[in-house]
């Protein structure tokens, strides 16, 4: 059963740290929704793995598993949560507000395909220009 | 407590120029002023007690794990270096009031000269190495300022800048050097250390920390090679050149060196290094300042040359030459601030301080030209004035110091130093204030006001006095000083003008005979100097800083180039080097827990999360079926969270799991459906293996962790649930009882997750974003069934049902599998249901609710519970079960978990239908989609669809 929990873990951080490499928002959030699941996983396994053993007391109950992991993973699943859909909605907004969703901006104005690269804000933001603008052209 | 008195008023009276710069410039140098009057008394109410060679000390302990401590103590040192900074200091408060312009901010002036005041009486009054570092760094920012003070020429803020760049510099180093020899002495109180220069000299650290410490005292005293800052600081007003630059802060270095010299002294390392240094200092400090032609960057040189002198004296490590060195401070101070004052006056009145465009002030400004030649005559070493005195005793200790071997070079280099000092001083007489008078002057020069010449007139007072009389003045004064600095008594000396005839009157007569005829010759002298090369030194730090930023612009945008994926891979390649090295740098044993049993559903459940995860990764270009194999994952997560005995993980991950899918496709339906091909192969295998690795990383890890035995504190929990919180589900008592305080923490952060996403949808309708959006339309086809009937049959039966499933997994969460956050979820996908079924309008219209008052009464009646327990007298969120002993305790308990739950159960659905309602509102900007007015597009009543162009104009006439 270990090994089962620990290639999980691993194959599901393998799988998500993939996809938050990625160039493009999407596969972000979908890649860190699986390391999420990953940690929790790990955060709850720290309390060991037990089978039927639920920490509800009761006289029948033979024993109990560790309660103070599920506690700490149970709020980390909600915050988790709230954490996934800040990150929807900022690349929601980034992608409204650039024309793009690409993870790196001045990528995309490199790219031409944003309408607001003449935009005297998105000049200034990106400061040390001439370098940047030339080193994206070697990023993908 | 007068002691810390006299370092802290200062820094309180900072304060008051600002405020009292609103009743003039005269009420703001007076308030200024009677602050370093009141410190100069308290500290001259102590000069009897330091007089007998008493040494007081006061202090309170700070940080005492740290050894860092509030410890004052006063001796002769400091009680000199103290009254020069407290004295010169109200000097230059009174020349500051008539020199500064009208425009210039004299309120922020005087500010700045408090601040660096304080800090400077701060060194020189502490006892705890600690605090003097960070009174040392005090004085480096303060000056900063003041230097900078004329923010609005170039010389003023890039000469504040390199004098910041190199006294900083020296404080790291001074910083790391007081680091170890606190260490060696194991105290960080001087009063401590200086007692233990036996351990401290033996120590195979001693000549690391004598290096660094020097090298923090070179740094600011400007001494070879670091001398070139000094000139370029002349760019501030020149009180502040006259403070800084000639009394105070320039004499922090050598005030450490003499602090320090009973444990640092002595050994054949300080003597070549120190003597050495300041030989050299004295000597090329003189000789560039003949050839200045800016009065104040003359006077800068010659101070470099004077630290020099000072520097060398203490190097010698003898206590007759430190007795040399005490007494040619003090001598230093009086005729250099005057001279300082008085190149101010020069400046202020005639135009310019340019020695060629001067001449024949003589009989223009007799009393400054007076003041002027007294001093530098002082400067030059000519008899009977205080410069003479002190630099015969340092020729005189020259005149016997043998340097590798040679007992020539330092008689005959000190005698080469004092006739540039004899020709640069007779140069500042003769060729400003003698000659012809002239007829362009940029100003007309006449003498300033009393305001401006009493300052600089009382210190040539005591130039003349203390040449005249020096045993009685200040004979004393030296003794108990040297005292101080040699740790033990001084030796026989006496003060005079006279000393028969010596070698070192010999050199003096050389020194001024040379000198003269130098100066009678100066158009030649120049002329050789001008052929000879010129290495400049601001050229040099400049191309070194730049070097320097040069690097780590290369460093910086190598590793911080702006793409958030090299940051990324880059974080995780080095997560995966540090563990691998931790892993491969120690032996392993195999874990020794007894391991469980595999039954073959399990294996499928693994096959299939190890498919969706597989899966996810290829199909991630595919966004909408991405997002449906993710749930896969999610969902075998929750399965397996039921297999391992965690039902509240379970109910918990599944309703989430829900809540995500229905969140991505909503922000799906803005976003691109597809992501294209980007990344080229060879970067695609870079992350595949970095992924691989980090995946092995951690799921090694997990399988590390899960095969061994540990310890638990459950034990506690699992005893006091019952009769402790009164619950028999664990993990919720542990969420709303025993660690209730977390469970706080996190519904706020909930709560400000979904304000900061209310903020990010709400300002998305205006600006570039709201162009987009209303310019948005579908890429794909929408199907005919906007709101299908079945969906919004089924969602309205559902709503009922899942109300009351979420009322009862909240009610029994206390004891058995459930609770405020599972029954949150639960509830707010019912509610979502609505939406998604028959479109946020006719949703919104019907149910009004402000989710933002969710959260905020989440969060108030949580607190609430907690505030309760305390005004019980028992600490925040105590269970009142524990406490209150009524008839029917169960039921009173009961009602203090649930209240706390309920506040946690209103913040998740707050939070989660804030997040959700307003994405789903954005599709009721995108394209202005009209409003839909029934609950779905079939009228059942008639079995006919109902026309979208009716809605449409009913919509148009509404509005």
């Amino acid at each position: 059963m270990e090994f089962i929990v620990a290639s999980a873990i691993g194959v599901m951080m393998a799988a998500g740290v993939y996809l938050v490499l990625r160039a493009r928002t999407f596969p972000v959030v979908l890649g860190l929704s699986l390391m999420t699941y990953a940690v929790n996983v790990f955060l709850f396994a720290t309390g060991r793995l037990a089978v039927n053993l639920p920490p509800v007391i009761s006289a029948e109950a033979t024993g109990y598993t560790d309660p103070l992991p599920q506690a700490l993973v149970l709020t980390a699943i909600v915050i988790s949560f709230g954490m996934t859909a800040v990150i929807v909605v900022m690349a929601l907004r980034s992608y409204l507000e650039s024309g793009t969703d690409h993870v790196d901006l001045d990528h995309a104005t490199h790219a031409g395909d944003v309408a607001s690269s003449d935009n005297p804000a998105r000049a200034t933001a990106t400061g040390t220009d001439r370098e940047r603008a030339t080193g994206g052209g070697n990023r993908s | 407590m007068s002691l810390a008195f006299i370092v802290l008023l200062p820094f309180l009276g900072a304060v008051l120029p600002a405020l009292m710069i609103r009743a003039g410039r005269n009420a703001c140098a007076i308030a200024t002023g009677a602050v370093t009057l009141l410190a100069l008394a308290l500290l001259l109410g102590h000069a009897p007690a330091v007089m007998k060679g008493e040494v007081l000390w006061y202090g309170f302990d700070w940080v005492p794990s740290l050894g860092l401590n509030i410890h004052f103590f006063l001796d002769g040192l400091g009680f000199l270096f103290a009254s020069l900074i407290l004295g010169i200091g109200l000097l230059i408060i009174v020349y500051a009031r008539f020199y500064l312009a009208k425009e210039d901010p004299m309120g922020n002036f005087y500010t700045y000269l408090l601040l660096f005041q304080g800090a400077m009486v701060g060194i020189v009054l502490s006892d705890n190495i600690l605090l003097l570092l960070i009174f040392w760094e005090l004085t480096s920012l303060s000056s900063f300022l003041l230097i900078g003070f004329w923010g609005h020429l170039p010389e003023g803020r890039q000469g504040a800048r390199m004098a910041l760049a190199v006294t900083g510099g020296g404080g790291l180093s001074l910083i790391a050097g007081m680091l170890i020899l606190g260490n060696i002495a194991g105290s960080y109180d001087l009063t401590e250390i200086l007692a233990r220069t036996d351990v401290i000299q033996a120590s195979p650290l001693y000549l690391p920390a004598l290096v660094l410490i020097l090298g923090g005292c070179f740094a600011k005293s400007a001494q070879f090679p670091f001398q070139f800052w000094l000139p370029h600081a002349m760019a501030a007003p020149t009180p502040v050149s006259a403070y800084l630059h000639s009394a105070t802060m320039v004499k922090a270095g050598l005030f450490l060196m003499a602090r320090l010299w009973p444990v640092l002294a002595g050994t054949d390392a300080w003597f070549y290094l120190v003597a050495t240094t300041g030989l050299v200092t004295m000597v090329v400090g003189a000789g560039i300042a003949l050839f200045k032609d800016d009065l104040k960057g003359l006077l800068a040189f010659s101070t470099v040359s004077h630290l020099g002198l000072v520097t060398m004296l203490l190097g010698l490590g003898s206590p007759m030459a430190a007795v040399a060195a005490v007494f040619h401070v003090i001598n230093h101070a009086t005729f250099k601030a005057a001279l300082f004052m008085n190149a101010g006056i020069i400046d202020h009145e005639a135009g310019t301080r340019d020695i060629k465009r001067l001449g024949g002030l003589l009989f223009l400004m007799p009393v400054t030209a007076t003041m002027a030649m007294v001093a530098a005559a002082s400067m030059a070493g000519i008899p009977p004035l205080n410069g003479f005195l002190s630099k015969e005793m340092m020729l005189e200790e020259a005149g016997h110091t043998v340097w590798f071997g040679q007992g020539w070079v330092f008689p005959v280099v000190a005698t080469v130093a004092a006739i540039f000092s004899v020709a640069y001083s007779f140069r500042y007489i003769v060729h400003v204030f003698f000659g012809p008078k002239r007829d362009d002057y940029p100003g007309a020069p006449h003498d300033p006001p009393a305001g401006l010449w009493l300052p600089p007139a009382l210190l040539v007072g005591l130039v003349v006095a203390i040449g005249l009389f020096p045993e009685t003045l200040v004979g004393p004064l030296v003794r108990v000083v040297a005292t101080a600095v040699i740790g033990g008594p001084p030796p026989e000396f006496h003060l005079s003008l006279w000393h028969g005839f010596t070698p070192a009157l010999f050199m003096s007569v050389a020194a001024v005979v040379i000198g003269l005829l130098a100066l009678a010759g100066y158009r030649r002298v120049r002329a050789v100097w001008a052929a000879g090369p010129h290495p400049d030194a601001k050229a040099m730090f400049d191309c070194l800083l730049a070097s320097v930023v040069a690097a780590s612009q290369w460093i910086t945008h190598g590793l911080h180039n702006g793409s958030l994926q090299r940051y990324l891979a880059m974080m995780l390649g080095a997560a995966v080097v540090l563990g691998a090295g931790a892993f491969f740098g120690g032996p392993h044993l195999p874990g020794t827990r007894a391991l469980q049993p595999v039954p073959l559903a399990v294996w499928v459940v693994w096959l299939l999360l190890l498919a969706a995860c597989l899966g996810t990764v290829m199909l991630h270009r595919h966004r909408l079926l991405a997002v449906l194999v993710v749930g896969v994952a999610g969902l075998v997560v929750s399965v397996g969270f039921i297999y391992l005995s965690a039902p509240d993980l379970a109910m918990t991950q599944i309703s989430v799991e829900v809540g995500t899918v229905i969140l991505i496709l909503l922000a799906l339906y803005f976003l691109p459906k597809h992501t294209p091909v980007e990344s080229r192969d060879p970067r695609r295998w870079r992350d595949a293996v970095l992924a691989s690795l980090v995946g092995l990383g951690v799921g090694g890890l997990s399988w590390a962790m899960m095969t061994r035995d540990f310890e638990t504190l459950s034990g506690f929990y699992l005893e006091q649930s019952v009769p402790g919180g009164g619950g028999t589900n664990v993990v919720n008592v542990i969420l709303v009882d025993f660690r209730g305080f977390d469970t706080f923490g996190e519904i706020i952060v909930l709560g400000v997750a979904a304000l900061a996403i209310f903020a990010l949808l709400d300002g998305a309708v205006r600006g570039d974003a709201g162009r987009r959006l209303s310019a948005w339309r579908p890429e794909f086809a929408l199907t005919a069934d906007r709101h299908p009937m079945m969906m919004v049959i089924a969602t309205r039966v559902m709503l009922p049902l899942a109300l009351i499933v979420g009322a009862y997994i909240f009610l029994r969460g206390h004891n058995m599998p459930g609770g405020g956050f599972i029954a949150g979820l639960v509830v707010s996908i019912a509610l979502i249901m609505q939406y998604m079924a028959s479109g946020f309008g006719w949703a919104a219209q019907r149910m009004r609710i402000d989710y933002h008052a969710f959260i905020g009464a989440g969060v108030l009646i949580a607190a609430a519970t907690g505030i309760f327990s305390m005004s019980l007298g028992y600490p925040f969120l105590t269970s009142a079960f524990d406490h209150v002993h009524l008839p029917i305790v169960g039921e009173f308990e009961i009602a203090s978990a649930m209240s706390f739950d309920t506040g946690v159960f209103l913040a998740v659905v707050g939070a989660v239908m804030l997040a959700l309602a307003n994405l789903s509102r954005l599709g009721r900007r995108a394209g202005q989609a009209p409003v839909s007015e029934s609950p779905m597009d079939i009228d059942p009543s008639t079995g006919r669809r109902r026309s979208r162009d009716r809605n449409r104009d009913r919509v148009i006439k509404g509005s």
